[in-house]
């Protein structure tokens, strides 16, 4: 039923000088519904948010407007207005004929535009401010301009890139009631781009989690919040302590040295798997008996509801655990977690799998250089192979020069124990290594591998 | 510990020679007859002599035409560079302002020759051409560079507005360029009023300008009366400037 769906789109893909910003976005937006585009920075979000108002043509792929394409429609005829970051308020008019700039467009009766702006302006509070210059509005001012100067003309749809960025906290987080409350009176549909996860889940009513122009999870902020489908959901939504396991059997994994109770099924028997466990879903107290295991408290950190500690398991992991009371550091606490507060996640890889060519008997080639290595008897020149070099026998040097080739941090994710890494090459392949030293994202790191590290295997199929 | 501020003394002297002091001995020598006494005569003669007054009011003519010929070639001009989907290179720009580099006096030399080799008649017209071909650089730069730092976001937000290409340009880029066009202007207007170089080899003085009733009067050495045209022409110009100050609060962009 696409009748449903106000906005539909379909497979998009875009790339800026053969870098792909957007890969396959493919998602649809319900009548009145509030939906928010979150992702870090360079994400694609702002990209996406650009076509759909129509100042990008994608590249592949469509977008539908009430069941109509859109794609090749220019920005002034389509119905949809913007509040851009920026505000983007016009210096040279008042307050009233900004906001009365698309309807004398539109050639409406004076009267009704009066009526209108009028309406609008005490909707967003500033009535009595028609005739200020906009240079004289504070921030917060301005911005609401903005927003009456697009919803004024009743959109069928209103984007909103990152309106809240550039206030202060106190105002963002009045402005974020206030918008909700905007949204609930106007029912008018929502896409609003951010990367505060914080303001995505207070004012969304579907969140689609985007990275590297990849939609990672669409969902509700609760199903986000509760059940992120990737490590990389889980760590950029709230906080989070992820760690590698096992699945034992179903509702039974393992990890930090432990077996736990949960409530996934069907991930299949000795399966590594990536946990994710919330800091204020961890039971801590100070007594060891009925706890599941024990640690040491670290550090503890007042941070304004709840104490923040930092606790050493018995094995060896390091964990995050949020609770009202504190507990010194040096101090041994019991914890424990709920079935339901594990959440467990398929891995995306185990190991890292590059395509190769067979040079002779003892080098392949890839990742765009020559790699020394045993090349297993079946293997002839010239063949394409596949070589498996697991994450943490990937070497990385602190100087460039010193690898085989070199590559930046581009991700990095602490599992407990250790720093798992996505290293991006300059040749602009991915690798990911898990590593125990410490690495800030940016990073230039040389890549080394040892021989006897990698693996050939077939290429299937 | 020598003070900051007395780094600026020789920029002062500087000033007080060769700025303060020429305007000072202007408004000394028109107030003055020939043998040094105070006088109104030669204010008052200027404005009783029809002549002169002419003079005047033919180079506001010309100024005025040419500072209108410069902003409908210059804008679109500027306006062109700027835009990034017809013009990418910095080359262009540097094409459009090379003139600028060469003396006008050059050029104009120059483009009198053009025009006696190719047998057209000199006058208004070829006075217009020349003075277009002068100071069209003045009145693209400022142009340009308003329309390069003006925030995309604008046109974009009009766009969103449902403004078509054409209403974006007219409610917006060009109500935005205003101050931009207003330093062109400054830079154009006044020097015509005062020029004479290009009247006097691209009409061969048919046409004469203020500037050249200046030069005139101070070449036969009536350094009194000519001064007195100088002051004239000086209080027109801090008048208009005065009045363009006003009309916005700042004047953003330009070389100004």
């Amino acid at each position: 039923m696409t009748k449903d769906y106000i906005i539909d789109i379909q497979h998009l893909s875009k790339s800026f000088g053969g870098v792909k910003v957007l890969d396959d976005i493919d998602f649809y937006v319900r009548r009145g519904e509030f939906i928010t585009l979150l992702g870090p920075s360079g994400c694609g979000k702002t990209t996406l948010l650009r076509q759909i108002a129509g100042f990008i043509a994608p590249d592949e792929g469509r977008i539908l407007l009430e069941g109509k394409d859109i794609s090749g429609i220019p920005p002034h005829k389509r119905p949809l207005n913007t509040v851009f970051q920026r505000y983007a308020l016009f210096p040279h008019l008042d307050v009233f004929d900004n906001v009365a700039f698309g309807l004398k467009l539109h050639k409406i009766p004076a009267k009704e535009i009066e009526m209108r702006v009028q309406k609008m302006l005490k909707m967003v509070s500033m009535t009595d401010y028609e005739d200020r210059s906009v240079d004289s509005l504070s921030g917060g001012q301005q911005q609401r301009v903005a927003i009456a100067r697009a919803l004024v003309n009743y959109p069928k749809v209103l984007l909103l890139d990152e309106p809240l960025a550039a206030l202060d906290l106190k105002m963002r987080k009045d402005m974020q009631l206030e918008l909700k409350e905007i949204h609930r009176k106007m029912g008018i549909t929502f896409i609003y781009v951010t990367h505060d996860q914080e303001e995505a889940l207070t004012l969304s009513d579907t969140i689609v989690v985007m990275n590297e122009g990849r939609i990672q999870q669409i969902g509700t902020p609760t199903d986000i919040y509760n059940e992120p489908v990737n490590s990389f959901v889980a760590d950029f939504i709230g906080e989070s302590t992820i760690l590698n396991g096992t699945m034992i059997c179903d509702r039974k994994v393992e990890f930090m040295g432990h077996e736990f109770e949960c409530v996934d099924e069907g991930f299949g028997e000795g399966v590594p798997v990536d946990v994710v466990v919330r800091p204020e879903d961890v039971c801590i107290s100070s007594s060891l008996e009925g706890a599941q295991f024990s640690g040491v408290v670290e550090s503890c950190i007042f941070k304004g509801v709840h104490y923040e500690m930092f606790v050493d398991t018995d094995k060896g992991y390091e964990l995050m655990v949020q609770d009202y009371d504190s507990f010194e550091p040096g101090s041994r606490v019991g914890l424990s977690i709920k079935p339901d507060d594990i959440q467990v996640m398929r891995k995306e890889r185990t190991c890292n799998t590059l395509e190769a060519t067979v040079e002779d008997r003892d080098h392949i080639s890839m990742l765009g250089c020559s790699w020394e290595c045993t090349v297993p008897e079946e293997f002839k020149q010239g063949d394409e192979v596949l070589a498996e070099v697991a994450f943490d026998k990937v070497d990385l040097l602190d100087n460039q020069e010193d690898g085989k080739l070199g590559g930046e941090v581009h991700f990095l994710l602490y599992k407990g124990d250790h720093y798992h890494l996505t290293i991006l090459t300059d040749e602009g392949d991915h690798l990911w290594v898990d590593t125990d030293d410490i690495w800030d994202k940016g990073d230039l790191v040389g890549i080394d591998i040892l021989p006897s590290d990698i693996k050939i295997k077939r290429k299937n199929g | 510990m020598v003070k900051r501020s007395n780094w600026s003394i020789p920029y002062l002297v500087f000033m007080m020679v060769f700025v303060v002091l020429p305007l000072l001995l202007i408004v000394l020598y028109a107030f003055q007859d020939g043998a040094g006494h105070f006088t109104f005569s030669n204010i008052t003669h200027f404005f009783s002599d029809s002549d002169s007054l002419s003079t005047f009011a033919v180079s506001i003519e010309v100024a005025i035409e040419n500072t209108l010929i410069c902003i409908l070639l210059g804008y679109p001009a500027a306006w062109i560079l700027a835009n990034r989907k017809y013009n990418r290179s910095a080359v262009t720009v540097v094409l459009f302002l090379m003139p600028m580099w060469i003396n006008a006096l050059m050029r104009t030399l120059a483009t009198a020759e053009l025009f006696n080799m190719l047998g057209v008649a000199l006058g208004k017209g070829t006075l217009l051409f020349g003075m277009v071909y002068d100071f069209l650089p003045f009145m693209i730069y400022p142009i340009y560079t308003t329309l390069m730092k003006m925030d995309k976001s604008y046109a974009e937000a009009a766009e969103d507005l449902g403004a078509a290409p054409w209403t974006v340009f007219w409610k917006i880029t060009v109500p935005l360029s205003l101050p931009g066009v207003m330093s062109g202007v400054l830079m154009v207007f006044m020097p015509t009023v005062s020029t004479f170089a290009i009247s006097e080899f691209l009409t061969n003085n048919k046409i004469k300008l203020f500037g050249t009733i200046i030069q005139e009067n101070i070449n036969s050495s009536m350094w009194n009366y000519g001064a007195a045209l100088a002051f004239i022409m000086l209080v027109i110009i801090g008048i208009t400037t005065l009045f363009q100050g006003s009309e916005r609060g700042e004047v953003e962009g330009g070389l100004i």
